[in-house]
């Protein structure tokens, strides 16, 4: 939790003489309601740097990013602009102290022009009214200074994302920003369009600008980042300069467990004679745009494959594929020993395949509804709605599930929303264990619930699997993974990099894979690029 | 497009190779319909080709023009009026109760005019503070005005003020051709409306809240302000197509223009106005309106087609530019 | 259950206060005004009083409301309602009078299924542009809204079509057990919603793609044939609708018939306690808001203002019930009054409504 005293002065491009940050945080604490989302996080940018803020789900990256531009009120703690203290009410108060922001999606206009995107709310105007010629040389010029060849009177929303990517940025450029936070530019961009942003990065950089990016592709990090602050759950774990830190170092750092501790795991061995026979589910080189290269996936029956990989890694979308709630871009998917395109998660579920989302709230929870009906919903759906349950079989079916998964209050009629999360997430389960399916996806079941109801799910999937169901386990808990899975797959960037059964697999092993180590011997150039 | 190429000519290769912004296209497309169906209608009635029929349009169809431009205001931010059919009712009817009362004509339009721009303040208010819908928001508004116009008289009242009278027939001629005031009214307000919308950083606020309310706010625009002023303009736009209206009709009274806001809606569709907001010109609802206009012309010179063909019509006018624009917009996202 | 509420916090929670109060509290203004208010005589077999005109007068909005019920709680909005009234008035009427005989019972029988059809087909393609082009709702229904009255117009030749038939006539004005017939369409209507919605899975259904769209899609239901049913059954409730104002003055005027009996239907819905942002529905709260609007015509008159100033009050409803509804209004009020105590109105924790039929 101690700040270690790292300056960027030998970084290798455009040494900053500034010693002091441009923008410093200290200690900036952020509770909702009875959640602690961020407790004593300090940040420090310093001109002419750019800075990875690096952490898991969770880990309170866009709590600090919204606490720097005013979007959060902070609970306690200091914000320092040029060494004295300010406090951020507002967006607008945040972009007046110089701090501009480019976020995921695209915060712009599609509708207007390019050059109206950066000038918006500053257009020079003559008598009072715009002077569309003015705006335009000056949005010209500023895209040059960018090295961005792009028509300032062409609509925005014809570009492709990366342009309006780069017109954000040289939005948040013109307005002379002194800090720019880049949050996940990357994450729908291809190698040459990530190729430009890194150019203009760098020009930025090289006039002083303090960059924040976050990312989730470690290769990336290395690439452009001079230093970087890692958070875990809310808090500071380090403060570190890129090239003094190994990839791996970092990964253990991002997801920190004492490793020895969980080197002891109990452990079943794994149930390698499932895989006999034909596959239930077998994907072909499934791929998707912008999400997941094409990827090969087998499952057998009673098997569970447990899939590690931080996150933006395509751990979750080739999940959503196998589960057609994206269609597939390339690849074929069979089932048992037919094949099918997956149009819609209907196509899935009735090869009794289901899925339970990352995003419990906005994708699984249907908050106004009983529990009971959040249970059924899956089974009433396939069964359509001119054929409702009966009564007696709903009660049945109800009583039995909330024992079995113990579902705290235990009334079929309370409402979901009223549940906590580890409770709702148990009558997500029960909502598809009721279609009696042959494979079940689980995208992070256990995220965000208490410790009793994660063993409980734990436990449950571990019975089932015994059963004979075939379980996709996804989380970014590697200790979990490890412990369920009889079958291990490792993703990076977009990609499946590792497969093997999980005979005697550590968590070390694990983030060595992640962190590209592993790789090293096929790859070496990768790791020249790495340690560059 | 002729076939004919003058091969030597720079300028003609450059003007058949030239095409139009993606962006004007739906005006083009309104404006291709109007000269299209004026164009037929002057085949094939006698005395329709007549330039004079083209300015009877815009004098017949003044208060629907200045309407409707006050509903691209709305309609660009995304959102929508229904009040403002009702706001003309009640403002014939200010202007026949005052006018009856003796009051100055300036003053009495004042008052028209001051009472459409509040009603629409407080339904901005309304939607923007309390987020509450466009449409129900609007539609309170609807009942309210259509409430106070039955409140200031059940009966009909006409107008009869010399002076108000004298302003609903001032005419204006170009040598055998003429435009009443009313016309040149609201073309004023289209023009003033285009300027606003296209130059001002009101106008592109419009625009960039259509596209995206939230990206606007983020940029730091002054969202708050023009979402009510939208509404606001549409009220006084509202009052004054009333106005315009009286001086047409020359009487108050609480069953004018009903459903007169479909009419308006309709004209910005059909001008090429996307009703998700963000896209479209007043001078495309200026064509709406003509459009609308002149359906009705050729109806009235046919003779033997009833007049509810002009609904029909409106309908399936709508949904064409409705399902063009919903493809138009699938493509692009 | 481990504390169970006390009778008096369940009534007070209970979603249905707040419209029924509102009834009451009308009622009320109308015996303080008229202390004969309430009376009701028999003759001939039939009920006659205040009461019975309304709940008789309620009809048609209750009917249309139905069907808005279920749009709505999809997060949907159907604008054409009474363009389709018009059009099923039209056609119906229309029909009789073409009839060879046109006082007899199968005629009108037969116009008024012929109507119906021609209205379930006219939802249906509200539902098709809605569920299937994707076009937002209050889009897609205004084409039929402004559409509508020229077919009905087209339809009766642009004439206001009278019509001599005592079967028709009696649906609007004829008594069934002392009480008037289309008072118990109305009812029917609303037992048929209600249990099509809670003895099937439709209402379960309609609500978990108004809550939580993508979880439903997850969850395989198919939310396209949900929308398209309940647009085609707001399209059906719309014409029963049409029918029974035509048959209330034997005629149509397909410029007037239904005029506005969209907006009072989406009225009658938001007093009913449904939200306007979809999810679940109160098929009560619909019924008594319809009443409550039916209530509100007759009170003016009745404490001796011109009926006309009915929109001045309406518009007042519609201001206070979005008020009430409104987050963001009751934040408002909350933090001037400087306490939570505010009563939270329609959206108040809402005890089960497993057993909600009616």
């Amino acid at each position: 939790m101690t700040q270690m005293d790292v300056q960027p002065s030998e970084t290798g491009t455009a040494a900053p003489t500034a010693r002091t940050p441009v923008i410093e945080m200290r200690d900036i604490s952020i509770t909702f309601g009875s959640v602690r989302a961020l407790s004593e996080v300090s940040l420090r940018l310093y001109p002419g740097e750019v800075h990875a803020l690096m952490g898991e789900n969770g880990a309170g990256k866009s709590t600090l990013i919204k606490a720097l531009t005013g979007v959060y009120t902070i609970d306690s703690g200091t914000v320092l602009v040029g060494g004295e203290e300010h406090s951020f009410s507002s967006p607008a108060a945040s972009q007046a102290a110089g701090i501009s922001t480019v976020y995921q999606e695209v915060n712009l206009v599609p509708n207007l022009t390019v050059a109206e995107n950066m000038l918006l709310g500053r257009e020079p105007r003559r008598f009072g009214a715009i002077n569309v010629r003015a705006m335009n040389r000056r949005a010209r010029e500023t895209l040059t200074g960018l090295g961005l060849d792009i028509d300032p009177a062409s609509v925005l929303g014809e570009h492709p994302i990366a342009i309006q990517q780069l017109v954000a940025i040289a939005r948040a450029v013109d307005v002379e920003a002194r800090v720019l936070i880049l949050d996940e530019p990357t994450s729908s961009l291809d190698s040459d369009e990530v190729a430009k942003l890194f150019e203009v990065m760098r020009r930025l950089r090289e006039q002083g600008v303090a960059i924040v990016f976050v990312s989730h592709f470690l290769d990336q990090i290395y690439e452009i980042s001079d230093r970087m602050t890692i958070l875990r759950n809310g808090r500071l774990v380090e403060e570190r300069m890129v090239s003094e830190t190994s990839q791996l170092e970092l990964v253990k750092l991002m997801i920190g467990r004492e490793l020895e501790a969980l080197e002891r795991l109990d452990r079943e061995p794994p149930n390698t004679e499932a895989e006999v026979g034909t596959p239930v589910l077998q994907a072909l080189g499934i791929g998707r745009k912008g999400s997941l290269e094409a990827t090969d996936l087998e499952l057998f029956e009673g098997e569970v494959i447990g899939i590690a990989g931080l996150l933006g890694s395509g751990r979750t979308e080739l999940a959503r594929l196998l589960f057609g709630a994206d269609t597939v871009d390339t690849g074929e998917l069979t089932f048992r020993s037919e094949r099918r395109r997956l149009r819609s998660p209907r196509h899935a579920i009735d090869r009794k395949i289901a899925f339970s989302s990352e995003d419990r709230k906005a994708e699984g929870v249907v908050g106004d509804l009983t529990v009971a009906d959040n249970m059924l919903l899956a089974l009433q759906a396939s069964r359509g709605w001119l054929r409702p349950i009966p009564q007696s079989t709903r009660t049945r079916l109800v009583d039995e599930y909330i024992q079995a998964l113990d579902i705290r209050p235990a009334d079929p009629s309370a409402l979901m929303r009223n549940l906590s999360g580890g409770n709702q997430q148990k009558v997500l389960l029960a909502r598809w264990l009721i279609t009696e399916p042959e494979v079940l996806i689980l995208d992070e079941p256990t995220r965000g619930i208490d410790i009793g109801a994660k063993a409980q799910i734990q436990a449950k999937v571990a019975e089932l699997a015994a059963e004979g169901l075939s379980v996709v386990f996804i989380s970014a808990e590697l200790e979990e993974v490890l412990r369920l899975s009889d079958r291990l797959v490792v993703m990076r960037d977009r990609r499946k990099i590792d497969e093997r059964p999980n005979y005697d697999v550590s968590v070390s092993d694990v983030l060595e894979i992640i962190a590209g180590e592993a790789r090293s011997e096929q790859q070496p150039e990768q790791q020249e690029e790495t340690r560059a | 497009m002729s076939a004919i190429t003058f091969p030597t000519s720079s300028t003609w290769d450059r003007v058949k190779g030239y095409t139009p912004p993606t962006r004007f296209l739906p005006v083009i497309a309104t404006l291709a319909l109007f000269v299209g169906l004026f164009g037929a209608g002057g085949v094939r009635y006698d005395g329709l080709a007549d330039p004079q029929v083209l300015l009877s349009l815009l004098i017949d169809n003044a208060f629907l023009i200045v309407l409707a431009v006050g509903m691209t205001f709305v309609i660009l931010t995304g959102g929508i009026d229904l009040s403002v059919g009702s706001v003309v009712a009640l403002s014939t009817m200010i202007a026949a109760k005052t006018l009856q009362m003796g009051w100055s004509p300036y003053l009495s339009i004042a008052a028209v005019l001051a009472t459409g721009t509040l009603l629409g303040l407080l339904m901005g208010l309304l939607i923007h503070y309390f987020d509450i819908q466009p449409f129900i928001a609007t539609l309170a508004g609807l009942f309210l005005a259509r409430g106070l116009t039955y409140l200031i008289s059940v009966e009909s009242i006409s107008i009869s003020d010399e002076t108000f009278t004298q302003l609903a027939f001032k005419t204006v001629y170009f040598g055998e051709y003429y435009l009443r005031w009313t016309a040149i009214v609201a073309l004023i307000t289209v023009a003033i409306a285009a300027y606003v919308l296209a130059r001002t950083r009101f106008g592109r606020t419009v625009y960039a809240i259509g596209g995206s309310e939230s990206s606007a706010m983020l940029m730091g625009l002054r969202v708050a302000f023009t979402k009510v002023g939208v509404y606001v303009i549409s009220g006084f736009c509202a009052s004054l197509a009333g106005l315009l209206f009286s001086l047409y009709i020359l009487s108050g009274n609480s069953l004018h223009a009903v459903g007169m806001e479909l009419d308006a809606i309709a004209a910005v569709v059909i001008g090429g106005t996307l009703l998700t907001g963000g896209r479209g010109y007043v001078v495309g609802s200026l064509l709406g309106v003509l459009v609308l206009g002149i359906i009705k012309t050729l109806i009235s010179f046919d003779g033997t087609l009833s007049s509810y063909w002009i609904r029909i019509i409106t309908g399936v006018l709508l949904l064409a530019f409705v399902v063009v624009q919903r493809f138009a917009t699938r493509r692009q996202s | 259950m481990p504390e169970s509420p006390t009778l008096v916090q369940r009534v007070v929670r209970h979603q249905l206060m707040w419209p029924v109060l509102a009834l009451v509290a009308l009622l009320v203004v109308n015996v303080v005004a008229t202390p004969t208010f309430f009376n009701i005589r028999m003759q001939d077999g039939h009920l006659y009083g205040n009461l019975v005109d309304i709940v008789r007068n309620s009809a048609p909005v209750m009917l249309v409301a139905l069907g808005m019920t279920l749009v709505i709680a999809t997060r949907g909005i159907d604008l054409s309602v009474g363009a389709i009234a018009a059009i099923a008035a039209a056609v119906a009427c229309t029909r009789i009078v073409g009839a060879a005989d046109e006082g007899a019972a199968t005629t009108a029988i037969m116009a008024c299924t012929y109507a119906l059809v021609v209205c379930l087909l006219l939802g249906a393609w509200n539902g098709f542009l809605v569920s299937v082009l994707g076009i937002q709702p209050i889009i897609a229904t205004l084409i039929l809204m402004v559409a509508g009255r020229g077919i009905s117009m087209a339809i009766t030749d642009g004439q206001i079509t009278t019509v001599n038939n005592s079967w028709f006539s009696d649906l609007a004005s004829g008594f069934v057990l002392t009480l008037p017939l289309a008072f118990l369409v109305a009812v029917g209507v609303f037992l048929l919603t209600a249990l099509l919605t809670r003895r099937t899975a439709l209402g379960m259904l309609i609500e978990a793609v108004g809550i939580n769209p993508e979880a439903s899609r997850l969850a395989g239901v198919r939310s396209r044939t949900i929308i398209w049913t309940v647009y085609a059954f707001a399209g059906l409730c719309a014409g029963i609708a049409g029918l029974v104002i035509a048959a209330n003055t034997n005629s149509v005027n397909a410029n007037s018939l239904g005029l506005w009996i969209e907006l009072d239907a989406i009225l009658a819905v938001v007093i009913g306690g449904t939200s306007l942002a979809g999810g679940r529905f109160s098929l009560t709260g619909t019924f008594i808001g319809a009443l409550f609007i039916a209530t509100l015509a007759r009170t003016i008159p009745n404490i001796g203002i011109p009926s006309e100033l009915n929109y001045l009050f309406k518009a007042v409803v519609v201001i206070a019930v979005c008020l009430l509804q409104s987050p963001k209004a009751r934040a408002v009020f909350r933090s001037r009054r400087g306490g939570p105590t505010v009563p939270t109105g329609p959206a108040a924790p809402v005890p089960a409504k497993a057993g909600s039929v009616a």
